[in-house]
């Protein structure tokens, strides 16, 4: 689905900037930015290959550790309140705050599998299985609202680009992060009794 | 603002000796384990560029042309009474579908009006308070074969939707 759309959206872009150019005889700067961007392309991969790399290294040792376990525990009064059935269902629980740890971590690589796994011992619960059940829901939604205590590649792209201030931004990003993720939990709250 | 800012440079030195402590702590081969997890980095980064570079052609070419300004041209009469910068449009709109794509474009604003100005802070923000949206909702429904979304397409729509507002007021007043 996601795929399919860039598939569209791409061309278009792509043949309409083409064509506009021709009728607005400005052709020659156009072929100009064709090998500029390629270029661009290549300079700014390598410029955030190092910080890009060196987060991954970071935090894979946080994985390694019992940081996630200690940190999913302070969790506990949140997921109850967004997921008042999982209460007896340990192994669902368990699942669903390392995901949220995760994602708070900015462990996105690590998250999707954890989340995975969650839904699908929430299903085995769903009483209708061709329908999302609450808490599947509100997981989702959460999944999406991308609860992240430091955003690591926004980062990394912003001290590549000489930022004066690379990680200047991670304040406006919780209150930002804040206000989607209430908003979202809201929402379901209110919609899982109506629809 | 200083406080701000000593928070903001502080979160994240702290943040790295906070986990290689505990990592001392419970006797883990810290270096090893950075090296493999720096040599997952790698294929991140090369996953990447491919997208990168279909994105940057696109709106290289995109702007090249004048098409951009053409577009926000028409747009900006109404992204002004809501004082949003109109240079930041074409990433609320792709973010919710694609991650690297929208990453490319944030780059591009990024690049393009400065990393520090108040128009590279709010795509800063963007993306680091919200998500692939429809991207996470196919696989977290396609591995259990669900159908029925109900409303959870809506509900986390209006939740970026949120935080991409929150995200341009917060960085006009914080700047």
């Amino acid at each position: 689905m996601v795929k399919n759309l860039l598939n569209i959206i791409w061309p278009i872009f792509i043949i309409t900037s083409v064509v506009y150019a021709f009728l607005n005889g400005n052709i020659e700067n156009v072929s100009n930015g064709i090998f500029e961007s390629a270029e661009e392309a290549v300079k700014l991969t390598l410029t955030f290959f190092g910080t890009l790399c060196l987060w991954n290294g970071i935090i894979e040792i946080a994985k390694q550790t019992t940081l996630m376990q200690k940190l999913a525990k302070f969790l506990r009064p949140f997921i109850n309140f967004l997921f008042p059935e999982m209460k007896k269902n340990e192994e669902a629980y368990e699942e669903i705050s390392m995901n949220m740890v995760a994602n708070l971590l900015g462990l996105g690589n690590a998250a999707t599998p954890l989340g995975l796994k969650a839904m699908k011992t929430m299903e085995k619960e769903n009483t209708k299985k061709d329908t999302l059940s609450n808490s599947m829901a509100m997981f989702i939604v959460i999944n999406t609202a991308s609860l992240q205590v430091i955003p690591t590649n926004i980062i990394a792209i912003r001290s590549s680009l000489n930022s004066t201030s690379p990680s200047g931004i991670i304040l406006q990003v919780w209150i930002a992060t804040i206000v989607a993720a209430t908003v979202g939990i809201t929402a379901t709250k209110l919609m899982m009794k109506k629809f | 603002m200083s406080i701000v800012n000593f928070l903001s440079s502080s979160a994240i030195p702290l943040i790295i000796i906070t986990i290689i402590v505990y990592g001392l702590k419970e006797k883990k081969k810290v270096f090893d384990i950075f090296l493999d997890g720096a040599k997952e980095g790698i294929e991140i980064v090369i996953g990447l560029f491919p997208t990168l570079l279909g994105i940057f052609l696109a709106i290289g070419l995109l702007r090249n042309s004048g098409v951009l300004d053409f577009v926000i041209g028409i747009i900006s009469p109404i992204t002004n009474i809501l004082k949003i910068p109109s240079q930041i449009l074409p990433l609320a709109m792709l973010r919710p579908i694609s991650g690297s794509g929208s990453m490319g474009v944030a780059i591009d604003i990024m690049k393009q009006y400065g990393v520090d100005t108040l128009i590279g802070k709010i795509a800063s923000t963007i993306m680091g308070s919200t998500e692939t949206t429809f991207y996470t909702i196919a696989i977290y429904t396609a591995c259990v074969k669900v159908k029925k979304i109900r409303f959870v397409l809506a509900a986390a729509l209006l939740a970026d939707l949120a935080g991409m507002i929150t995200s341009v007021i917060i960085c006009q007043i914080m700047s």
